[in-house]
């Protein structure tokens, strides 16, 4: 087999991807981010939860203020004298690594459940989608409150709200094209063969459900970072020893109405920011991997 | 069509007694009320006497046979905060979260069709294309940190509107609403606008695609062919075509954002069910969260119900096969 | 007399990304009053396009790239937009192919009737529904009063297309364009429309052109018949001519492909190949790969020949029969 064989999907994809000016500027955007919220302890000037570090004195300092320590707050300080850009990248990381977890945990079991239902049929399929039309029947934010209202607020619990919020999607849209695939011939063969079942729905199944899959993916990680703000606002997401934006921008709020925009305002922004190029990116990956759309 | 009314109004019962379970025994799982309820300080007798007041020494089963039968008698126990039964409570808000939210539908309606229709008619021009772009952004952008920014510059920036609060109110029907009266309304333009947004975009999007659809079909140019006047198939041919999916989902719509007014009312300060209920999270106030769920899913079962008979009315081709 | 339509040198051009269409390339021809005119060709041959181009109906990317289209005189191709409306579906009216397509699914058929008169008398509501009852019972709709409540849904296929013609016929027009009206249609309710819109516009003297891919429908129906071939009119002339004597060896061709002109036993006579893509026509004639009697000299541009009165066509080769 030749090397241009093996590679030509990837590349093909590479270059179409890269067509769109946007979309490449929102992944851009996106992984510098990401970086960002890694490597949050070795760039933050300040380490926002070393209490040592913090001086309540320097509380609401607006931007570009000096510290008593001696060096700059770039975008001033919050009410606990904290750096808003340390907070914001701690903050971000809190974000990205709930909304992307909790995106890769309900794609995990929405497939799952999605292949199971396509692959069985009959009885499975009908209670698994019946879950799934009543849980979507409900608007997200009304189920996540329901869920945190009644497990309490810590991080793993919004991780559980999100996973509980998205599966369903997932499970809808994987059974949706699992459907089409397992009348291929290429699944009747490998049902003729006796392979496990299992071994048809991962191996065979599966593989060609994932480029639909990784767009739903991508825009669910999206959705999930705005809901968790969401509920980190309304103080029902993560708890205040480990604050996403979300959070910051609660705690920014009351300081809003008497002008000092500064604590509520940066942290908004990176929030948009971020979801904006997620959008972009998934948007364009739509186009790209969704044959049937493409022109 | 009767039977199948009726098969309809036995699905949403099932939902709804679905939902009291789960209601129930998810909210039961929260930490221990009494330990909220009772200071620290109080006497075992004290405790006792708390506890049996409100029915938490009973078995499980025992206490959701207790709350059906008085979800059936319209009692959902009273408020451990507010010392108030829950239902009175939770009604007293309602007015404030209903006008809020079908004001968001009424825009999304009066701003979404006509961008949307604009967009549809001139795809490729730059309004077109901006509208389109614009969409994006109200799909995408947090809902609460619009409510934000629109706090910033309308409120404390400009000094146009009220930041928070419902402002004057005017009695009708024996209940207090904000529409009528021209602070209320003033009151009521940011909240309404924020909680909109979402709605603004996704009936635009629904316009946009259905008008450019139907352009394509022959009866518009027929209707072009018999010599009428743009404005007569734009507003009558095109529009009657496509009013009648935006109905559908601008109905079904209105269920989602009388939950996501639990957002809006936060930043807001709007004092309605939803910030109700995120105060009642806080502090585990469980018969206020209990009835909240209650009167949410029957509020939802309910709109689905009309929105699906309301389809059938609309649409010719659904009335007459529901006859057959 | 002057003609109802003379059609002179027409051209519609698509303009589209990977090129210009010219869906209609230098087509004339005329319709008297009370005569119909068959318009025969393939799909894509650009016939309705024609139809469409003279009714003023069509829509970017395409648009009027020449000739005139005279009415009575008039050169539609020159009027304003608002002229123009208040000629199409009062003066000049068309029925379309799909009958299930033409009349809007949400609104009654009064209507769509009523809104039809009104667009171009003033008449109050009632007058109008009056007319729209007695146009609907004109084309043998049973029952029309109760007919007008009804939805287009609960018609059948033939009685839509009834309807349709009912509302193109409202305001009895001097000129008729029937875009392939009963193809959609079974047999014998093809033969009661047909026969139903000839009965008509004899009545009214309306000019009547006939779109159709089928010869068959039109050899009983037609004054004149013009042949369309990839945008361009390639015979024309009195209908018994065209049908017993074709000249162009297209003409030919489609006569000989159908059915009831061959005998028993004998097999049907196909063109070989297919309809040429608009997209990349060569110059000269666009018939000539599949042209048995074609020449080195197809290459040009044929001209235009009268081969007997009344009867032309554009080729070199006329075949002769």
């Amino acid at each position: 087999m030749s090397d241009i064989a093996e590679e030509s999907p990837f590349r093909r994809f590479l270059s179409e991807f890269a067509a769109s000016k946007i979309a490449l500027g929102g992944l851009i955007v996106f992984t510098i981010i990401a970086l960002a919220a890694i490597f949050a302890n070795w760039i933050g000037p300040q380490n926002p939860y070393d209490l040592a570090q913090l001086d309540i004195m320097d509380g609401r300092l607006p931007p570009g203020s000096k510290s008593g320590a001696g060096y700059t707050y770039l975008l001033g300080t919050d009410d606990q004298g904290r750096d808003m850009f340390s907070g914001m990248l701690f903050g971000l990381r809190i974000s990205l690594a709930v909304g992307v977890g909790s995106a890769i945990f309900a794609a995990c079991v929405g497939t799952t459940l999605g292949l199971l239902a396509a692959f069985f049929g009959r009885r499975t399929d009908a209670i698994i989608m019946r879950v799934v039309d009543l849980q979507l029947s409900f608007p997200s934010i009304l189920v996540a409150l329901m869920i945190l209202a009644v497990l309490g607020k810590s991080v793993m619990n919004v991780v559980l709200a999100l996973v509980i919020v998205d599966w369903a999607g997932y499970a809808r849209n994987v059974r949706g094209i699992a459907m089409v695939e397992r009348k291929r011939e290429y699944i009747e063969a490998a049902a003729c063969l006796a392979l496990p079942w299992r071994r048809i729905m991962f191996g065979h199944l599966l593989p060609n459900c994932l480029p639909p899959l990784i767009v739903i993916a991508t825009q669910q990680v999206a959705r999930a970072i705005a809901l968790e703000a969401t509920l980190s606002f309304l103080g029902l997401g993560v708890p205040i020893t480990s604050p996403s934006l979300g959070l910051l921008i609660a705690n920014g709020y009351q300081y809003m109405l008497s002008g000092k925009y500064w604590i509520s305002f940066y942290p908004g922004i990176a929030l948009l920011v971020t979801i904006v190029s997620i959008n972009l990116v998934g948007d364009h990956l739509r186009d790209v991997l969704n044959p049937r759309l493409k022109r | 069509m009767f039977t199948w009314l009726l098969r309809r109004l036995f699905q949403a019962c099932f939902v709804v007694l679905a939902m009291t379970v789960i209601v129930f025994v998810g909210v039961h799982v929260i930490g221990n009320p009494v330990d909220i309820l009772i200071s620290p300080e109080a006497d075992q007798a004290e405790r006792a006497r708390v506890i049996a007041a409100f029915g938490l020494d009973q078995p499980l089963w025992k206490q959701y046979a207790l709350f059906l039968n008085g979800l059936l008698h319209g009692d959902l126990g009273r408020s451990f905060v507010f010392n108030e039964p829950a239902l009175r409570l939770i009604g007293g808000r309602m007015p404030a979260t209903l006008e809020l939210a079908v004001t968001a539908v009424l825009m999304s309606v009066g701003f979404g069709v006509p961008l949307g229709l604009y967009a549809g008619l001139k795809p490729n021009g730059f309004i077109g294309r901006s509208i389109m772009a614009g969409s994006i952004l109200g799909f995408s952008l947090p809902t609460f940190w619009v409510g934000l920014m629109l706090i910033m510059v309308f409120a404390v920036t400009l000094g146009w509107l009220p930041s928070t609060g419902r402002g004057e109110t005017g009695e009708l029907f024996g209940l207090r609403w904000s529409f009528l009266t021209w602070d209320g309304l003033r009151h009521m333009a940011m909240p309404a606008l924020n909680l909109s947004l979402y709605n603004i975009s996704l009936v635009l999007r629904l316009t946009r695609a259905g008008v450019r659809e139907t352009l394509l079909m022959d009866y518009i140019k027929f209707a072009r062919a018999k010599g009428l006047s743009p404005a007569r198939v734009i507003f009558v041919h095109v529009l009657k075509n496509i009013m009648i999916p935006i109905t559908t989902v601008v109905g079904l719509e209105l269920g989602s954002t009388i939950a996501f007014a639990v957002v809006t009312e936060s930043v807001f300060a709007w004092p309605g069910m939803g910030k109700l209920i995120i105060d009642s999270i806080n502090v585990l106030d469980r018969p206020v969260i209990v009835a909240y769920l209650m009167m949410i899913v029957v509020i939802f079962i309910t709109i689905n119900l009309v929105v699906d008979i309301l389809y059938t009315v609309l649409d010719p081709r659904v009335r007459l096969e529901t006859k057959a | 007399m002057s003609a109802t339509l003379e059609v002179r040198n027409l051209r519609t051009h698509f303009h589209t990304r990977a090129g210009v269409v010219k869906a209609v390339d230098d087509v004339s021809f005329s319709v008297d009053a009370g005569q119909v005119l068959g318009l025969v060709g393939e799909s894509g041959s650009g016939k309705s396009v024609t139809g469409f181009s003279i009714i003023g109906l069509i829509d970017p990317p395409g648009r009027l790239a020449g000739g005139s289209i005279f009415y009575r005189g008039q050169d539609l191709a020159k009027i304003s937009e608002r002229e123009m409306r208040s000629l199409r579906g009062n003066r000049i009216a068309m029925i379309f192919q799909d009958p299930m397509m033409t009349l809007n699914p949400v609104l009654r058929i009064d209507t769509q009737m009523i809104e039809t008169v009104q667009a171009h008398v003033n008449v109050s509501k009632a007058e109008a529904r009056a007319r729209a009852r007695d146009a609907l019972g004109m084309v043998g709709i049973p029952s029309p009063e109760e007919r007008l409540n009804a939805y287009p849904h609960q018609f059948s296929g033939g009685m839509r297309q009834r309807v349709a013609i009912a509302i193109a016929l409202l305001h009895n027009p001097d000129l008729l364009i029937a875009d392939e009206p009963t193809t959609a249609l079974d047999m014998t309710i093809q033969a009661q429309i047909l026969a139903e819109v000839q009965k008509l516009t004899a009545e009214h003297g309306t000019a009547l052109i006939w779109i159709t891919h089928d010869l068959s429908v039109i050899a009983g129906l037609a004054d004149r018949i013009a042949v369309m071939y990839a945008g361009r009119v390639v015979e024309t002339g009195e209908a018994a001519d065209v049908l017993d004597h074709p000249v162009h060896p297209y003409t030919h061709g489609l006569i000989g492909s159908v059915p009831s002109r061959n005998h028993r036993g004998e097999r049907l006579r196909q063109i070989p190949g297919m309809t040429p893509s608009l997209l990349s026509l060569a110059p000269g004639c666009a018939f000539r790969s599949r042209c048995a009697h074609a020449t080195d000299a197809c290459a040009q541009e044929p001209p235009v020949t009268e081969t007997s009165p009344g009867h032309t066509a554009r080729c070199f080769h006329p075949v002769s029969s």
